[in-house]
């Protein structure tokens, strides 16, 4: 535990050094918004709340992708062979997943304000659809950690990263994207249920199952 | 007798072939003889799964024991679990053109399927990116356990939460209770048995060509130093 809080505190405060990334990865996501802001001008009546919910998940996934990417890519390998000497592989990971799903937060909590501000507000049950998107940031978080410790092992890593994670994540993101419609059409919470649990159930595998191989990942 | 398995899988598969074409099959409205199908699409994806857990649980016993050998057979079959998923979605792409009027209806089924075979085609590429032996398996293994949790859920959990033109599924009754009679039972669980052994089969032979392959290449690795030697 001790050792998780230790790691987690080096991550946020190796982010906090190199702000750069960490607004790079800000104005990623503004600019990415106000594209689609600008090129859905021309219609701006095409943008239903359907379209309007699915892309901001688009937008989320490939923020997603790109910030978690250079989780372990941005580590060199001087200093990974320093953490395997010094720290347990299973804490490295879980510490990782809890960073990760931090910063996800972060960003997807800016990303959402700056959508509302720019592409309007159609959501009913703001609650349950800010319930949608803490779930999804840390499913996200949690999948592609993993899918990027794979990807950052091969060479031509970026690819791989999209290539590898973009089906994983693709039944997270389906239920994520039924519960955030579910709340923006207001339904009634009880019909959710159903997604939630489902939500939970492949967060809980995919955390256990990166828990238990991240060891032998970490080993070659 | 150890190859008994095999002979059976000849019979079965003979037996399959001609009772699946001829035999006596319920008439059906819209599905009419095209219900022969049941034999060959569905028993598809009994046999891609049981390929795919196999694979799965070679990708345990490697990352137990580091044998090469568990590597390359997780390999194996999960190709040939590709190669059954992919004879799936074709003849189920066939099956629904005859009885939804179009070959690739957007059913949450053929979706899941379709994105469960580009999970697989990753692991692939991702295989094929490594040099180093020990490296590529300990890599693929890790992902093909990773994938084949998410596979799960993909395949037998989402499809059920929405509705499907699938029997079975979004409150259609399954297949068994209205056209799965006594009679194509008769045919239907042979074949299921007769694709699995098919495929234990072809991962066999195409797993004891790669073991040939690699001894070849430790030989041509030893002659230059008996060369030296003598």
């Amino acid at each position: 535990m001790n050792e998780i809080r230790t790691l987690l505190w080096k991550e946020i405060a190796l982010e906090w050094r190199q702000r750069y990334a960490l607004s790079g990865m800000l104005l990623y996501i503004v600019s990415t918004i106000t594209v689609c802001y600008l090129s859905f001008n021309a219609r701006p009546d095409l943008l239903t709340p359907i379209v309007w919910n699915t892309l901001f998940w688009i937008i989320l996934l490939f923020t997603a992708v790109n910030a978690i990417a250079k989780s372990f890519a941005q580590e060199r390998l001087g200093r990974l062979l320093y953490y395997y000497t010094l720290a347990n592989p299973q804490a490295i990971i879980l510490s990782k997943i809890i960073y990760n799903s931090l910063l996800m937060l972060l960003l997807a909590g800016i990303g959402f304000g700056f959508y509302v501000f720019v592409m309007g507000n159609p959501v009913l049950d703001l609650g349950m659809y800010l319930l949608s998107i803490v779930l999804g940031s840390i499913g996200f978080a949690s999948t592609l950690t993993m899918v990027a410790g794979i990807a950052s092992k091969a060479e031509n890593s970026s690819t791989l990263m999209a290539v590898l994670s973009f089906p994983i994540i693709l039944p997270m993101l389906l239920m994520i994207i039924k519960l955030s419609k579910n709340a923006l059409d207001g339904l009634d919470r009880s019909v959710s249920m159903d997604e939630i649990s489902t939500l939970l159930a492949i967060d809980t595998i995919v955390i256990m199952l990166s828990y238990l191989l991240f060891p032998y990942l970490w080993r070659s | 007798m150890k190859n008994w398995w095999k002979i059976l899988t000849v019979i079965v598969m003979f037996y399959v072939i001609f009772q699946g074409l001829l035999g006596t099959v319920p008439r059906q409205p819209i599905l009419n003889e095209s219900i022969r199908n049941l034999y060959f699409h569905v028993t598809m994806w009994f046999a891609m799964i049981s390929m795919l857990l196999l694979s799965v649980i070679y990708s345990v016993r490697y990352l137990r024991s580091n044998a090469i050998q568990d590597d390359e057979r997780s390999a194996e079959f999960a190709k040939t679990g590709i190669l059954f998923g992919v004879l799936g979605c074709v003849t189920g792409s066939l099956w629904a053109n005859f009885t939804w009027g179009e070959p690739w209806p957007n059913d949450p089924k053929l979706n899941s399927a379709a994105v469960g075979m580009l999970i697989y085609f990753a692991y692939l590429l991702l295989r094929n990116s490594f040099e180093d032996e020990q490296r590529r398996g300990r890599i693929s293994a890790v992902y093909n356990i990773f994938a084949f949790a998410v596979f799960v859920p993909l395949i037998f959990v989402l499809p059920r939460l929405t509705d499907s033109l699938h029997p079975g599924n979004g409150g259609n009754p399954a297949f068994s209770s209205y056209d799965l009679d006594n009679q194509m039972r008769l045919v239907f669980y042979p074949a299921s048995i007769g694709w699995i052994l098919l495929g234990l089969w072809i991962t066999q032979l195409r797993y004891r060509l790669k073991a040939v392959h690699r001894k070849q290449l430790e030989n041509l690795a030893e002659r230059p130093l008996e060369r030296i030697n003598s």
